[in-house]
């Protein structure tokens, strides 16, 4: 019942440091899997070098995603894992763009990457550059915004109902019977002391009228 | 349903000419409500007569915002949106995601939760083979099966059932464990289902694996290589049929898979009946997982020991202040995950079901992506079907075992 671990990162992160030079921003081996950041406009080849260098051979493109972190200055994240059969090995390679800068596609590399960078396009609005059929994947035709960028209301803005009169579905803006609800569950569960991040956590409410005395 | 084929007029068109009759090719909009397109699948045909030029699929008919509502929700409240996901083998996706969470809060589940998961992850697997292999041999014309195998998926839904109370949105799977114990006298009733369930099988390839119709539909129908298997990013049986032999529980063993003794098919030519063939030996391969898992079953506790992660049981509660005041906090607040990110996958039938989890330290996932292994199958549906005939659209659609709640999210 022993976790699978990979041995062979620490070696692999220094041969790839040294081939890509310039290109990787930095890497880091947390919880067994390496990650790489890499300049934007160097993905392409950075993924090509990981599909054919010998040491590598990531030959499979598993899943292409974006996380939106709103409070960075290039707010998007754009995660590419790769998985090496031959080698029997993960890597994750990330770079940032924000909302205007388009990312040079990976679809010549991995035709695989076609859809997952639609589904991107389509829940972030990361545009992809030389991309064949750039579309939106999963929202309804004609949907505005993208739905998983965090300043996006869960509840959407608009809903759709069968109108019996007018006989077809009919949009309408939401309209919410109760303001959506967001508990601030940062409140301390264990009192005061640290936190799992080792960070102090917030003081109870009240206890600055403590300090006074 | 489809455009009509315009018909050159012999007086003024120079390609009648020739005796020859040009035709336009015409578009076909295959589903989204059509029984062989296995859910709700809007396929837009590009065709030549009845060959297949272009295959251009539409999804998300089923996109439901998994994982906008998965970052609104506890760790422990976004287990049961795995279960809506691929709604054929709903453990297998919780299998992913509880692994995922344990790996950021650095924590095992204990050795009999372990050999219960792997126990029913293949629960799931067969639960999963069952209706992928019959519908398929429905699709391409062969009724009996689905009769014969739907009454024993029925059997492994009340293994299920008498788990955890739901036949299909299990939630039995959690961070730290399982929800709770085996009940008395069901791994007996398992072990009978073990070894009575391989006749079934049997029957079940006397109709079809011969059978000159089948054969006719699915050989070298939709042939994939192992290059082609490689750069479209296909897991699963779709690997395997090609020849390539690649299973995470044997190369990347999660959970107690690293002590079980089974084997991994592979196919030749990665055709559907490869595919087909694979799946049937994987079925019988999952028995002998669960009989060895039922053997050597080992007993202790089915929740990880430490209370800020898993609750304390019922009896517990009622005695002691800590345990009911850990389980009003688990219930409400929740735990807090460490921030930090993994990519966990599973094999889970179809193929690489991978959870991208990001933590940012609160009791809320920051992100969770799922990459489903049918989204990267179905992608590959147009340069799967160019050249062939439409009949053949839909045994190849069935030979990739796709449903939609995975792929639409």
């Amino acid at each position: 019942m022993a976790e699978w671990v990979d041995e062979g990162l620490q070696p692999l992160a220094e041969r790839i440091a040294g081939a890509l030079g310039a290109d990787l921003i930095g890497h880091e081996i947390a919880k067994g899997e390496l990650a790489l950041t890499v300049r934007r406009d160097a993905i392409v080849g950075v993924l090509t070098y990981l599909r054919d260098d010998d040491a590598c051979k990531f030959g499979a493109l598993m899943d292409v995603c974006g996380v939106d972190w709103p409070a960075k200055p290039e707010r998007f994240e754009v995660v590419y894992n790769l998985l090496s059969m031959r080698h029997n090995r993960r890597i994750r390679v990330k770079l940032t763009t924000d909302e205007n800068t388009p990312v040079p596609s990976a679809v010549g590399v991995f035709p695989s990457a076609g859809w997952f960078e639609r589904e991107t396009w389509d829940m972030y609005g990361v545009f992809f550059a030389d991309h064949p059929d750039l579309r939106r994947i999963l929202t309804d035709y004609g949907f505005e915004g993208h739905p998983l960028r965090k300043d996006f209301p869960l509840t959407g803005h608009v809903e759709v109902r069968y109108d019996a009169e007018q006989r077809r579905v009919v949009y309408e803006r939401v309209k919410l019977t109760q303001d959506f609800r967001s508990f601030d569950f940062l409140s301390p569960w264990e009192g005061l002391g640290l936190n799992q991040l080792g960070e102090p956590k917030a003081p109870l409410p009240g206890d600055e009228k403590a300090k006074g005395q | 349903m489809a455009e009509p084929a315009a018909t050159a007029n012999a007086a003024t068109d120079p390609d009648h000419a020739a005796g020859q009759v040009k035709i336009k090719n015409y578009s076909l909009n295959f589903g989204p409500q059509h029984p062989a397109a296995h859910g709700v699948l809007r396929l837009v045909l590009e065709m030549d007569g009845e060959v297949i030029e272009r295959a251009d699929p539409h999804i998300g008919l089923l996109h439901r915002g998994t994982e906008k509502l998965i970052e609104y929700k506890t760790y422990l409240q976004a287990v049961p949106y795995f279960d809506r996901l691929d709604y054929v083998s709903p453990m297998n996706q919780e299998h992913a995601y509880a692994l995922a969470v344990e790996k950021l809060l650095g924590i095992q589940a204990p050795p009999r939760a372990q050999y219960i998961r792997v126990l029913y992850a293949e629960i799931g697997r067969i639960l999963n083979h069952i209706l992928n292999v019959t519908t398929f041999a429905l699709d391409v014309g062969a009724m009996t099966p689905l009769l014969w195998g739907f009454e024993e998926r029925e059997t492994l839904m009340e293994f299920y059932e008498r788990v955890c109370g739901a036949r299909l949105h299990a939630a039995y799977f959690r961070p730290g464990g399982v929800s709770q114990d085996l009940p008395a006298g069901l791994a007996d009733d398992m072990m009978k289902f073990v070894e009575h369930f391989p006749k079934i099988l049997d029957d079940i390839e006397t109709l079809l694996t011969e059978n000159r119709i089948f054969k006719q539909r699915t050989v070298d129908i939709g042939v994939v290589s192992k290059d082609d298997a490689l750069a479209w990013g296909f897991s699963g049986p779709m690997v395997r049929g090609s020849g390539i032999p690649w299973d995470l529980r044997k190369s990347q063993p999660y959970d107690a898979y690293d002590q079980m003794e089974f084997d991994v098919p592979i196919g030749k030519n990665g055709d559907c009946y490869d595919r087909y063939l694979c799946r049937m030996e994987e079925m019988r391969q999952s028995l002998r997982i669960m009989k060895q898992c039922l053997e050597k079953m080992p007993s202790g506790p089915v929740k990880g020991p430490d209370r800020k992660v898993t609750p304390p049981t019922r009896g517990e509660m009622k005695r002691s202040m800590e345990a009911l005041i850990h389980h009003f906090k688990l219930y409400t607040e929740g735990y807090h995950v460490p921030a930090g990110e993994t990519y966990t996958a599973v094999e889970a039938p179809k193929g690489e079901f991978g959870v991208y989890l990001v933590a940012d330290g609160t009791n809320k996932p920051y992100r969770c992506k799922i990459r489903a292994p049918g989204f990267a199958f179905l992608q590959a549906m147009d340069f799967l079907s160019k050249g062939h005939m439409l009949a053949d659209v839909v045994a190849i659609i069935g030979s990739l075992d796709i449903v939609f709640g995975e792929i639409d999210r």
